[in-house]
This record gives structure tokens, sequence and C-alpha cells, in this order.
């Protein structure tokens, strides 16, 4: 296994689309690393450039300590699922998974051994002697994460394994590639547009959007305090409200008056927006302390959850999450008060987090 | 052959096209619509009835006035004619049968073998004006034949090709090399780039990976191609009455209609030599029937 370097990787593809922009990202050896980022901003491309199939118009990347810039695919020792057809259609799943290493020029016996031991762990036993379209979705990604398995590669790339898999199968394979890539210590580079993928995979999430790195850390990082205001509206779900605040008198308020705790090293004399997770608002019953006037628009029942959305003076369409026990009637006049920390605040103009 | 064609018929061109005639319904219309379908099929079919009835008639029965439609004497004479020569031994005939077949035969290979790879080619790098190549390529389609033949008459000369089996090998295989680019990328452009990708990434070169896993999957494309560029072969005429001359280089369709003129011309044996030279056509047309469809109404090529 071994570690993955971009560096300013640019992707333009001859005819003018600029897929990547300008992406730096440092991969550690045996890390699960997970980039997201809406449809078209440019994962498939970055991981393409990884994996030699798409050679980058300027930038580097190392893969372990060789730079891997002008060697072929073959050469790069990397394994890739991909979104779609990733098995041969034509070969049974036996011989799918015994491809690459026939190809490596394995004698038979260890190509065997390995295969069965791929099986094993992806418990395809029974699938060994089927063709590709004779298998489910959940099992073709199954022999296809096994395929990448045979070769012990120096890392692997997924590319959206499991965007066409139902809901619950997801839940499965996501267990299972989190469990494989510990016990391996595989490197692995994720990509996903689905952000409960990203927070329930990775060890470390890039989030990109056009072409460029919004913001790269943990899960928790990235949850709690998004980068900019690209990530704030984009993780989460529902996003955070991003609500216009102004500083007067060493206090936070937005422009509909809600108090809010105020981050230290606030700018001044700038237009700013806080952003406020769902769970850091609470609806209370009306002129309850410390909550200003509301009026509920709408609730949608989750079942473990409501989530309300208020309107009050000045500001529409605020989200609040609330334990399914305390509920309000659509259009009651309600209080509305932040119960979280300081908020994390943007200036409107750059975008970014300022505090 | 049979089955692999009709497996790239479920992938091929043809596929998504309901017959349009359906949709207006009603009951008047499809009255209209047989009878016009009878007429059709009747004024269209009816050369191809009496050039089958001709074959196996007698001579003087050809020529019988009133024509006689049923009721004559079947004869197979014309049928041995065609292929004996009538001291015995091999007739001229047969021998031009046999040379089409090496002309078509091997001008299809050749286009094949040159037109697949470029039409992979096509499909999967960007080429510079990609677009202004691919119309170049099929522009040398829009002349027809005649309008040609005379300087390739003339460069043939140079060359010594006239009157060679060579010289129409090479001028059908430049004729069928572009429709088999077009048809091919069609057909390549459906099998997902991702195998290839995975190919390489499993230790394969490029060239590999298309060899290994996109021919495969090209195999009923290539047979539907083929079968194409055979028919336009097997059936072109005016290159093979320019540019060939003796009976030992002489393709069917030039031979057979040698055969026509002089003082009498044998009816009999003409019908039965055009009988044979359609046969082959036919089982092609069969197996392509499809694609066939799609080409006369849209073209056979898309995009
Ligand atoms: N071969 C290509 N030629 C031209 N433009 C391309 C090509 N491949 C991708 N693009 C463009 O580059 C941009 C990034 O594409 P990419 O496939 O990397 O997006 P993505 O982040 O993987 O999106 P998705 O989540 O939909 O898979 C898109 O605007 C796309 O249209
Ligand atoms: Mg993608």
């Amino acid at each position: 296994m071994a570690g993955i370097e971009v560096t300013a990787l640019h992707k333009r593809y001859p005819d003018g689309t600029v897929a990547v922009d300008h992406v730096d990202l440092s991969i550690g050896d045996g890390e699960l690393f997970v980039m997201l980022g809406p449809s078209g901003c440019g994962k498939t491309t970055t991981l393409r450039a990884i994996a030699g199939l798409e050679r980058q118009t300027t930038g580097d990347i190392h893969i372990g300590e060789t730079l891997v810039n002008d060697l072929p695919p073959a050469e790069r020792d990397i394994a890739m699922v991909f979104q779609f057809y990733a098995l041969y259609p034509h070969l049974k799943t036996r011989d799918n998974l015994a491809f690459p290493l026939r190809a490596e020029g394995l004698p038979k016996p260890e190509v065997h051994e390995r295969v069965n031991e791929a099986a094993r762990l992806m418990r395809l036993g029974p699938l060994l002697d089927r063709r590709p379209r004779q298998l489910s979705g959940g099992e073709q990604q199954r022999v296809a994460l096994a395929r990448a398995l045979v070769r012990r590669p120096r890392a692997f790339l997924m590319d959206e394994p499991l965007t066409n898999l139902d809901a619950e199968l997801r839940a499965d394979m996501r267990t299972e590639i989190k469990h494989l890539q510990g016990e391996l210590g595989a490197t692995m580079v994720y990509v996903t547009h689905d952000q409960v993928e990203a927070m329930s995979l990775g060890h470390r999430i890039a989030i990109l959007n056009k072409g460029r790195v919004e913001q790269i850390g943990t899960p928790l990082e990235v949850y709690d305090r998004p980068a900019s205001l690209f990530c704030a509206a984009f993780i989460g779900s529902p996003p955070m409200n991003l609500i216009e605040v102004e500083v007067a008198d060493g206090k936070l308020r937005s422009a509909g008056g809600l108090g809010l705790t105020p981050p230290p090293g606030l700018p001044r004399d700038r237009r700013l927006v806080a952003g406020i997770r769902p769970e850091a608002l609470e609806v209370t019953a009306p002129g309850a302390e410390g909550s200003i006037p509301a009026r509920v628009v709408s609730a949608e029942w989750l079942g473990d959850e409501i989530i309300y959305v208020v309107d009050h003076d000045g500001q529409r369409d605020v989200r609040v999450r609330m334990p399914p026990t305390i509920r309000f009637a659509a259009d009651a006049k309600v209080g509305l008060r932040h119960t979280g920390g300081a908020p994390a605040v943007y200036d409107v103009s750059t975008e970014e987090l300022v505090a | 052959m049979a089955v692999s064609v009709d497996e790239a018929v479920s992938t091929g061109p043809a596929r998504g096209h309901a017959p349009p005639a359906r949709r207006f319904g009603g009951r008047g219309r499809s009255v209209l619509e047989v009878v016009l379908l009878t007429v059709l099929a009747v004024v269209m079919l009816f050369p191809v009835l009496w050039m089958i009835e001709t074959s196996i008639k007698e001579n003087r029965d050809v020529y019988a006035i009133p024509a006689e439609f049923f009721g004559f004497k079947v004869t197979m004479d014309h049928f041995k004619d065609v292929f004996v020569a009538p001291g015995g031994g091999r007739s001229a005939l047969s021998v031009s049968f046999l040379n089409s077949a090496v002309v078509a035969g091997v001008s299809t290979v050749l286009a094949t073998v040159l037109g697949v790879p470029a039409a992979w080619a096509y499909s999967r790098f960007s080429v510079k004006a990609k677009k202004d190549q691919l119309f170049f390529i099929l522009s040398t389609r829009f002349m027809p034949p005649v309008v040609i033949v005379i300087p390739i008459f003339l460069m043939y000369r140079q060359a010594g090709l006239i009157d060679s089996k060579l010289g129409l090998i090479l001028i059908y295989a430049a004729f069928n090399v572009p429709f088999t680019i077009w048809m091919m990328k069609g057909f390549v452009d459906e099998v997902p780039a991702e195998y290839e990708d995975a190919a390489m990434l499993d230790g394969y070169t490029r060239l590999q990976a298309f060899w290994k896993f996109t021919l495969p999957l090209l195999v009923p494309g290539i047979a539907a191609t083929a079968v194409f560029a055979l028919i336009f072969s097997w059936n072109e005429f005016v290159f093979a009455i320019f540019l060939t001359s003796s009976d030992d280089v002489r393709t069917a369709p030039p031979a057979i209609a040698g055969l026509i003129g002089g003082t009498t011309t044998d009816w009999g044996l003409v019908a039965a030599a055009s009988v044979v030279f359609a046969l082959p056509v036919l089982v092609f047309a069969y197996l392509v029937r499809k694609h066939l469809i799609a080409g006369v109404t849209l073209g056979a090529v898309r995009r």
C-alpha cells in the first residue's frame, strides 16, 4: 500500500471543458479518503487521472514515492471499481476475478488460491460460475470489489460503487467496505455524491466544487465547521440555515432579531452570514424566554424527528430539527431560539468561513 | 453466424423504431395500407417471379405468346448450363461466379480489417477535427461510381491494375472502408469504454484491451457490417464492367449482362444465372434484414 499525492491537478478536456481546475490532495497510506461533491464537479476526472486513464493537463501525481504522470495505468498498480459496467460481461465470476491475476502472469495454483480467498472474503462462493447478467446489482458490486481485492494493489479507487444499489444494500456494502479497508490497511480513494456515505465511511472527506477543493477534513470537522458557504449549503440534510447577521455591542443578531452566541474573532464592517444547523435551533411556545416570534409554515414528520419550516420577521424558511414529541400545527404562532454554541460565520463577499 | 447477427440486431441501429404507420390507426386507413402494399408488392415481385419462371422454362415456352404462367414443362437445363460448358468442363459463367466470390470476400475482409480499428479509434480517442474527418470519410461515398470510373480507369492503367482481380478488390475495399467505419463506430460507441479502462488497470495495454475485450463484444456488429460490404461488392457492376474484360477475371454482374445481346439471347440462361446470382444476396439480406430496414429509413448509419 502507498499514499497518494496530487499536486495542482488541472484537467482540460479537448473540447475546452475544464473538469478539474485546481486540486491538491494528500492521501495517507492506509487512509480511506472520500471525495464528495455534486454531479459534474470533477470527481471522476480526478480519479481517472490518478488511475492513469486520463492524462492531466498540468499537475503532478505521486503514488508512494513514484511520480506516475507518465506511467500507463497498467504500471501504476492500482485497482479501480467503476460505477457501472464493473465486470466483463462475457466472463463468469470466477474468471472475472482471475482476470487481473492472469494478466500479471501469476501461476495457476496461486491464481486459484487468491480467487478463492477473495470469494470467501466477499462471500461469493455460490456465484462463482455465473456471468454478470445472472447476478443482482448488489452481487455484481460484491464481485467488482472482490475483483479489486484479488490484485493486492497499492491503492483502491472507487467511483461511486454503490450508487445503483437500493438503500438497504448500500448500507450493508458500506459496512463491508469499511471493514475490509480496515482489515487490509488499504489506501482507498472513494468518490461519492452521497453525503451519508461520505460521513460514515471517510477518515477524511474532501468536498469538491467546480473542479476545486472547498474543504478537506474529518467528517466531524466538515459537519461542524463547513469551510465555505458552498460546503455549508451542501452538507447536512437539511443543510445549515444561512442567516444574515450583524454584530452590535458585542452581540450577534440576525436581521430578524434572533440572538446568537458570537464566535471569537469576528471581523468588522463586513456583511456576514451565520450558518446554523437545524438542530441548533428550537421551536418553543410563543413568548418563551430568549425566543423571537415566529410562525410555522410547514412540518415534515420523519418518524424519529420533525423538521419544522418557520418564518420570522425578515427571514423565511428557517429549518428546525425537533424531537417527534414536540408538535406544533402548521400556521401556529411559535417562538424560535438558538440553543447551540457559537455558529459558523461566513463573509458574504468571499463566501469563506471567517469565524 | 445467423445467431450472432440477430444479437447484433438487438444492439444495432434498428433498435427502437416502431413501424410509423401504426400510430395513426383507423380501419379505413389500414385497408388502404394493405391495398397499396399489395399493389407495390406485386409490382416489385413480378420481375423476380418472372425471372424464376423463365429460368425453369424450356426455351420455346419462354417465347410463347400469350405468355404462360402455369402449366409449362419444368426443366433444370438452364441451371446446368450456368455451371457446365456446352462441351463439358466449367462454363465461363461459373468462373465469373467464383471471381465474384473471391473479389467480394477478399475486399470485405480488407475493409473490415482496416475499418474496425479505425472505427474504434474514432469512437474512443479525441481526434483533431473528428467530425470533419468523419464527414470527409463519408463524403467519399457521395459520388456515384460512374462519376469517378474514368479517372480510376486511367490510374489503374498506369498502375497495371486493369483487368485484374486485385484491382477490383482494392476499389471495392476503398468503397467499403468508409461504410465500415461509420457503421462500426455506432457499434463501438455502444460498448462501454469502461471495459477497456478496467482491462488497462489490470495490466493490459490499450491495444490488448481492445483486442481482448471490446473486439469480442463487437463480433455481431462486425458480422452485420461485413454482410453489407459483401452485398455491395457482390452486386457492384459499374467498376466491374469498366475495369475488367477477360473471362477469367470478370465477376458475375458484367458476365451476366454480357449474355444479353448478339443475334440471339438465351433468356433461360440469363434468368438461371440471375437466380443463382441473387441467391446469396437474398440469404445475406435475410441475415441483416433489420439493419436493412434501418438503412432504408434512416441511412444505415447514425450520428
Ligand atoms: N471526456 C470528456 N470530454 C469533455 N468533457 C468531459 C469529459 N468527461 C467529463 N467531462 C466534463 O467534465 C466535468 C467533470 O466531469 P466528471 O465526470 O469528473 O464529474 P463527476 O464529479 O464525476 O460527476 P458525477 O457525480 O455526475 O459522476 C463535467 O462538466 C463533464 O461534463
Ligand atoms: Mg463521476
